[in-house]
């Protein structure tokens, strides 16, 4: 899959629980899902779960717990993808 | 102590215009509930906040909205109402908490509807991972408050208090003793209840909802009629700003009323009194109480904005009512049901008839007490007592309100108009 379509379809995951919507004017892969997006922490549980069923994959716990920043979510769902 | 700030989503009406217009003109917000009939229902007719689909998006954002169910979504219109209404802002989200403004919001069923759509099926699958991140901030009790401290940012007490059908007026004489105490300066309290087939089929299952009206929607809650046949299921949300009087002159707040006093009381299941039915003893110690803490006479009430369910307990209500003032039954104030138009709204009753009782305060009204033009029998010495149609009146100083619950629970709260209230409500 394509880097950009994989980005735009987190964006879309993400977008509902973003309590810092400035911030997705200027996001990239590099954005911080809690510090930048001020994303509640207890929902990243959430996030992933709509990840996986999105994109058809399972994610473990500990690869989870890995994801930071829109970039790790992006690398983890073409990793699993491949 | 005073209200300050009112917020109401009924049935029959969302907002404190629309609601005192619902009053007025005896509008119900009864209907028939196709997902009743589909479950088997005997009772198909229920009371639900319409339109809220649309409106909870204005008050809340989708990440908020992600972990709600209605019933927490209910009380967060109406406490958002209320603290806007009083006049209050809410505290930024880099700000500090307002350490003087609390929250009591109970609830008498919570989510149920979460547990058995979401957490059950789930967790029965095998799917526990599946939960996500939001099962426990929508079925533990407190979920309704705890919500609310977070979109006010409340820094003094935040509780969900549940005691059946007693509980919204429960959490208005809690609210006024904390204040009173001088452990708060203001207090959101009322409660909320949620719309599900989950919380109602249990009182279905009882045979204490009227099944005998489900072709005749809006007759179906006759609260001391003769033709009463059980009580109609309603939910929704009412929350009062109670506030000290100091605290409400200091910033200039506009007062609906006054709390004079209240009691709650309990009837521990003796003296005829079990889970389901009440002491009377105890039902007329918790009327005293509440007077007797007023500083009232019974013959200064003007009005009793009752329990009265439409069950076999109203004509007892009544006599209980007119054995704790000690009036004989013409010289009553005058009795009216709000359940009359709104069905019963469980932990959301209290919360939902206090807003009614103070908006007539207010306003200078009684509403009519419908579908009860056939009095109850036992209760025809009252009848020259209960308005069927809307009355106004201008003088009306002083209404008692009262809720009785499931698990022989009463409370009682005695309410006065504020000096600068207007005469009447201008007819829309």
């Amino acid at each position: 899959m394509e880097q950009n379509a994989v980005m735009g379809q987190v964006v879309e995951i993400l977008r509902p629980f973003v309590k810092n919507p400035s911030a997705l004017s200027t996001i990239s892969l590099e954005t911080s899902i809690l510090k930048d997006l001020h994303v509640n922490s207890a929902r990243l549980v959430d996030i992933v779960l709509e990840i996986e069923d999105k994109f058809g994959i399972s994610v473990s716990d500990d690869a989870a717990d890995q994801v930071k920043t829109v970039g790790d979510a992006v690398s983890l769902i073409l990793k699993n993808k491949a | 102590m005073v209200i300050t700030g009112l917020g109401v989503l009924a049935p029959n009406a969302h907002g404190l215009t629309a609601f005192a217009h619902a009053l007025r003109n005896g509008k119900s917000g009864l209907r028939h509930l196709p997902q009743l009939a589909a479950a088997g229902f005997a009772c198909q007719v229920g009371g639900i906040p319409e339109g809220v689909e649309a409106l909870q998006k204005r008050y809340l954002s989708d990440e908020e909205l992600f972990a709600m169910n209605p019933n927490m979504i209910y009380a967060a219109i109406a406490a958002l109402d209320a603290w806007a209404d009083a006049g209050l802002a809410r505290v930024p989200p880099d700000g500090a908490p307002d350490w003087d403004s609390g929250a009591f919001i109970g609830t008498g069923i919570g989510g149920v509807d979460t547990i058995a759509e979401k957490l059950v099926p789930r967790v029965e699958a095998g799917k526990v991972g599946r939960l996500g991140s939001t099962m426990v901030e929508q079925i533990m009790s407190s979920g309704n408050s705890a919500r609310v401290a977070g979109l006010l940012g409340l820094g003094n007490q935040v509780s969900t208090n549940s005691s059946a059908c007693n509980t919204g007026t429960e959490a208005i004489i809690d609210a006024f003793l904390r204040i009173r105490d001088g452990r708060a300066e203001r207090m959101l309290a009322g409660g909320s209840e949620g719309s599900s087939k989950f919380s109602w089929a249990g009182f279905d299952a009882m045979k204490v909802l009227n099944r005998t009206k489900n072709d005749a929607p809006t007759q179906a809650s006759r609260p001391m009629s003769a033709s009463a046949a059980g009580f109609v299921p309603g939910s929704g949300a009412g929350l009062l700003v109670l506030e000290s009087l100091a605290a409400a002159q200091a910033r200039g707040a506009r007062i609906y009323a006054e709390v004079l006093g209240g009691h709650v009381n309990c009837g521990g299941h003796r003296q005829g009194g079990s889970m389901t039915a009440p002491n009377t003893t105890s039902v007329q110690r918790c009327i005293r109480g509440a007077v007797a803490m007023a500083g009232v006479a019974p013959a200064d009430i003007g009005a009793i904005n009752g329990h009265l369910t439409a069950t076999f307990a109203d004509p007892s209500e009544v006599q209980s009512w007119a054995r704790a003032l000690e009036l004989p039954p013409e010289k009553m104030p005058w009795l009216h049901s709000t359940k009359s138009l709104v069905g019963h709204a469980l932990g959301a009753a209290g919360g939902i008839e206090c807003v009614a009782a103070v908006l007539e305060l207010y306003h200078g009204f009684v509403h009519g007490s419908v579908n009860c033009d056939d009095v109850h029998p036992a209760l025809l010495p009252f009848a020259s007592r209960i308005p069927h149609r809307t009355i106004d009146t201008p003088d009306l100083e002083i209404i008692a309100k009262a809720s009785f619950g499931f698990g022989d629970v009463n409370g009682c709260v005695i309410l006065k108009r504020f000096a600068n209230s207007p005469a009447a409500l201008t007819p829309e």
